[in-house]
């Protein structure tokens, strides 16, 4: 589809002027962008600088101000229920399976409205289907990122939200999720948090940069990740190919214990006092 | 020998009623993040209206008895569910409030069951049965402590089945996990919460009328006294768990048993010493994932 | 106009308010003041001065539990335990030795911070709802203890102060003034102390572990540490209130050791407002005199005459208690001091705006 063709249609998400607190603290300021109805649009930015919260603060899952619009209408004060069930799949960071439900369990609690689509699901993920009667704690990093994807793309979605879906994954599985993003992307406009660079330059056609809680960036992906010198200014990272292989592992694995691991860390042991 | 069983079985039968009354507390907790400190009053209110209606019935005859514990859970049931939905469910997520306002609800109900029935022990009258005793094994035991026993675990049954084969057993054990994700998928948890009081309420009431036969007697202090070894139960079993809520429920009441027998009535002691040191080995409960 | 408004705003001025009201209250054993209806008599009579000492022991029992709850945002439900750990241990101490009352008072002091600090260690091991249950449970314990060993605390009747090492400046109806200041003093004392906690690094950063303990691990402080020392503070304080309690009663009985006790505690630092110390010291006064009130209220014969299904609520202190409690925190999120500090903010900006329209008239 071409770029004019996508902005025929107007987008399905609209977000102007979103602030969003967690604890009393500001986590996203006043952020504006726009996902168009079909494709997918990455948002791209350096640890801890809001993404994740940018998608919570549309579902409501942390309290919010401004303006979200899905389809036209406003839904920045609906309960975080209501909006998902307008149709919009979203695919939280680390997964966020049910851990002591089994796969069957997890995809049936995920059932919205009457017709789940379970072929897709056994299509994409045969893997799951063989193991629907084990619990999803004690599945392997990528078999719980199928979960979490599978969860979503059973039911009739308008949009999917999905948060760094390729995180910590080994690099079989990152071209695996990828593709069925891609598929899932084919029907459904997607708005995708994601570090991986190639993955990104393979499915999104529109990028955003988030930096201090604020969009610093927004335009073609292509332009973006075609100027290295940019990339780097606003991702810190280098956007050339001749690392692809090597960019699989490098923002897949190590992230996991640099700043991201150790603030799980801390969170883990939060609960008790030495 | 005999000693030693009757011990044994007395504390099944306590640790039936406090299983009845933190079970609900586990539940709730679990789900909804919230300390229900009213849930003594649900249990009180169920004993006294049970009693209220088996006064008005032929004394002592099992009909009487049965009508009245379907009263205390029906009794249980509703005025938990009046409590969510009128006092719990406009501080959604505040939980602080939420607790203070069960804890408001607890101090105004104890002492309106005082102004309606006195402060005097009220006492009840059971099926003959209940006080007549079985010899197991050369021990006498009430029969009483049966009833108990087997009603918590019709209870313990009915909850597991509910949990593991309807869908709102689904929501509430993944809501107990994650609740955010759970609306995340489109699921409104709220009604799941209603339903948790409800049945937390029920099991209440029902404790509260067997409480009333176990001791002979209703008060409007009743509650109270088993809310305080309910919450010890909760924090032992590991809040959230209805299997640590079951095992934790009898170990405590049978230690407490054992204590008081031999060690010279220390049994409470015993118990808040036993919770310290599950505190100091394991903050989390027996089955606990969050402390 | 600015002249009162910088007195407002000056940070002198709340302390200067404090220390006149606090004159005007040691005063008032010297005037004949009545407020019929409030008071139950003129200001110089002991049944009157009785129940001012027990409402200022009550605030600065409120004041102590504000630092658990409104400064380290701990759900406390056992503080009673320390309350009654003062008042039978002096009366024991009291008892069963020759101690003069400040030795006396100093060794339970002692005592209560040795326990304070034991369960304090324990109890801050879970946190959150399980923290509430635990200090209920160690609290339960402690009544148990008071209950069972009646040859010891004289069991549910309660155990009488033995005066014969007591100042006689203290002692009997007569002296009820002496207390009443004794009382006093024991408020600005508890006041200063919780004051000047609040403002210490251990009160900051204890304050900063109840919004985000990660933040206060992050900058490399140990949360632990400082939530024991506002517990150990807050239990030593508690059992020094006990003290005056026993002194001011001339005995204690068990229903100090109840989680109701403190129950009531929750309520009246709700109710003037969590986090306020202003709020902690009205709540306490109000608390006591509208539970004196609403006793006197209920055994009146407008109550008595009334149908059964008003007079048997209205009767009951505790039910109105309970209900405006939670009514306050459904309807009044901050309690007295929410609602004091609302006014303020409206009175000011509106004095702002009429100002500023005087000013601007003024100049051409
Ligand atoms: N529960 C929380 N409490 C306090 N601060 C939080 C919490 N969750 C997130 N934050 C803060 O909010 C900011 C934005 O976090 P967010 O998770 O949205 O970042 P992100 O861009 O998704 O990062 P990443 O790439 O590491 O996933 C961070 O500074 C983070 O520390
Ligand atoms: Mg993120």
């Amino acid at each position: 589809m071409t770029d004019e063709a996508r902005k025929a249609l107007g987008p399905i998400l609209r977000v102007a002027g979103l602030s969003a607190s967690i604890d009393g603290q500001q986590v996203v300021e006043q952020v504006d962008f726009e996902v168009p109805a079909t494709g997918v649009t990455a948002v791209l930015g350096r640890n801890g600088v809001g993404k994740t919260s940018t998608l919570k603060a549309v579902l409501g899952l942390i309290s919010r101000s401004g303006v979200v619009e899905f389809d036209g209408e406003r839904i920045d004060s609906e309960p975080t229920h209501r909006i998902v069930q307008r149709g919009i799949g979203y695919v939280p960071e680390d997964r966020e399976v049910f851990a002591s439900l089994t796969v069957a369990e997890n995809l049936r609690l995920a059932e919205r409205g009457t017709t789940p689509h379970r072929d897709m699901v056994d299509e994409l993920f045969p893997d799951l289907i063989a193991r629907s009667a084990q619990r999803a704690g004690s599945l392997s990093g990528g078999q719980q990122q199928m979960l979490s994807l599978a969860r979503v793309l059973m039911n009739d979605n308008r949009l999917l939200m999905v948060d760094e879906p390729t995180k910590g994954l080994a690099p079989r599985i990152v071209t695996e999720v990828a593709a069925a993003l891609e598929r899932a992307a084919a029907v459904t406009p997607v708005l995708l948090v994601e570090q991986n660079l190639p993955v990104v330059r393979r499915l999104a056609h529109t990028v955003v940069v988030i930096e201090g809680g604020r969009v610093i960036h927004a335009g073609p992906a292509a332009e973006l990740l075609d100027d290295d010198e940019r990339t780097q200014q606003l991702l810190g990272v280098h956007s050339t190919d001749h690392g692809a292989p090597k960019g699989d592992t490098d923002h897949g694995a190590p992230r996991g214990d640099t700043e991201h691991g150790a603030s799980k860390g801390a969170d883990e042991s939060r609960e008790e006092t030495p | 020998m005999s000693t030693v069983l009757l011990l044994l079985i007395t504390g099944l039968g306590l640790g039936a009623l406090y299983f009845l009354v933190a079970s609900g507390l586990s539940l709730i907790y679990g789900l909804m993040g919230v300390l229900n400190f009213a849930h003594g009053s649900f249990l009180t209110l169920g004993a006294f209206l049970g009693w209220e209606v088996a006064r008005r019935m032929p004394d002592g005859s099992w009909l009487t008895f049965g009508v009245s514990i379907l009263v205390g859970a029906v009794v249980g049931a509703t005025v938990a569910t009046l409590t969510e939905l009128l006092l719990i469910r406009p501080l959604y997520l505040r939980h602080i409030e939420q607790v203070l306002v069960t804890v408001g609800l607890s101090l105004a109900t104890v002492a309106l069951f005082e102004g309606i029935w006195g402060v005097d022990p009220i006492y009840v009258v059971g099926p003959e049965w209940l006080n007549d005793t079985t010899d197991i094994a050369g021990a006498l035991i009430p029969n009483d402590r049966f009833v108990l026993i087997a009603a918590a675990v019709i209870v313990l049954l009915g909850l597991v089945v509910f949990l593991k084969r309807t869908r709102y057993g689904l929501i509430i054990r993944a809501g107990v996990e994650n609740r955010a994700m759970v609306t995340a998928l489109g699921v409104d948890v709220r009604r799941a919460f209603t339903l948790v009081f409800a049945i937390g309420g029920a099991a209440a009431g029902i404790g509260g009328v067997l409480a009333s036969h176990y001791f002979g007697y209703v008060s409007p202090l009743i509650g109270g006294s088993l809310l305080i070894f309910a919450f010890i139960v909760t924090v032992i079993g590991g809040l959230g768990s209805l299997t640590g809520a079951a095992i934790a429920s009898v170990v405590v009441a049978v230690l407490q048993q054992f204590a008081n027998f031999y060690l010279g009535g220390t049994g409470d002691f015993m118990v808040v010493a036993l919770l310290a040191v599950v505190l100091l080995v394991k903050p989390t409960g027996l089955l606990g994932s969050k402390a | 106009m600015t002249m009162i408004r910088r007195l407002r705003t000056s940070p002198i001025t709340p302390w200067a308010t404090g220390g006149l009201l606090v004159a005007l209250v040691a005063v008032l054993p010297l005037l004949d003041l009545s407020l019929p209806g409030v008071l139950p008599g003129s200001t110089y009579t002991p049944g009157t001065l009785q129940l001012l000492a027990f409402a200022m022991v009550f605030a600065a029992l409120a004041l102590s539990y504000h630092l658990l709850f409104g400064v380290a945002g701990l759900l406390s439900f056992g503080h009673a335990l320390y309350f009654a750990l003062g008042a039978y241990g002096l009366g024991i101490v009291l008892r069963d030795t020759e101690l003069a009352l400040v030795p006396a008072m100093a060794v339970v002091l002692m005592a209560a911070i040795a326990v304070a600090a034991a369960l304090g260690a324990l109890s801050l091991r879970v946190s959150g709802i399980a923290f509430a249950m635990v200090t209920l449970a160690f609290a339960q314990a402690g009544s148990v203890l008071v209950r069972r060993n009646a040859s010891v605390t004289n069991g549910e009747e309660g155990l009488p102060l033995r005066v014969d090492n007591i100042p006689a400046e203290l002692v009997g109806v007569l002296n009820t003034r002496n207390v009443y200041w004794l009382a006093l003093v024991l408020l600005v004392v508890v006041f200063l102390i919780v004051a000047w906690f609040e403002r210490s690094r251990a009160g900051h950063v204890v304050a900063a572990t109840r919004e985000n303990e990660l933040r206060v691990r992050v900058l490399g402080m140990t949360p632990f540490r400082v939530k024991l020392i506002t517990v150990v503070l807050a239990g030593g304080l508690a059992a020094l209130v006990g003290m005056v309690y026993l002194l001011l009663q001339s005995g204690v009985t068990p229903a100090v050791t109840t989680p109701d006790f403190t129950l009531t505690l929750l309520v009246i630092v709700v109710l003037g407002g969590v986090g306020s110390r202003w709020g902690a010291v009205v709540g306490g006064l109000l608390y006591t005199l509208l539970d004196q009130r609403l006793t006197a209220l209920a055994r009146s014969e407008a109550i008595q005459d009334l149908p059964e299904f008003l007079r048997i609520p209205l009767s009951e202190p505790l039910f109105i208690l309970g209900t405006l409690f939670i009514l306050v925190v459904v309807l009044l999120p901050g309690g007295l001091a929410g609602v004091a500090r609302r006014t303020l903010a409206r009175a000011d900006s509106a004095r702002a705006r009429a100002g500023r329209s005087l000013d601007e008239e003024a100049t051409p």
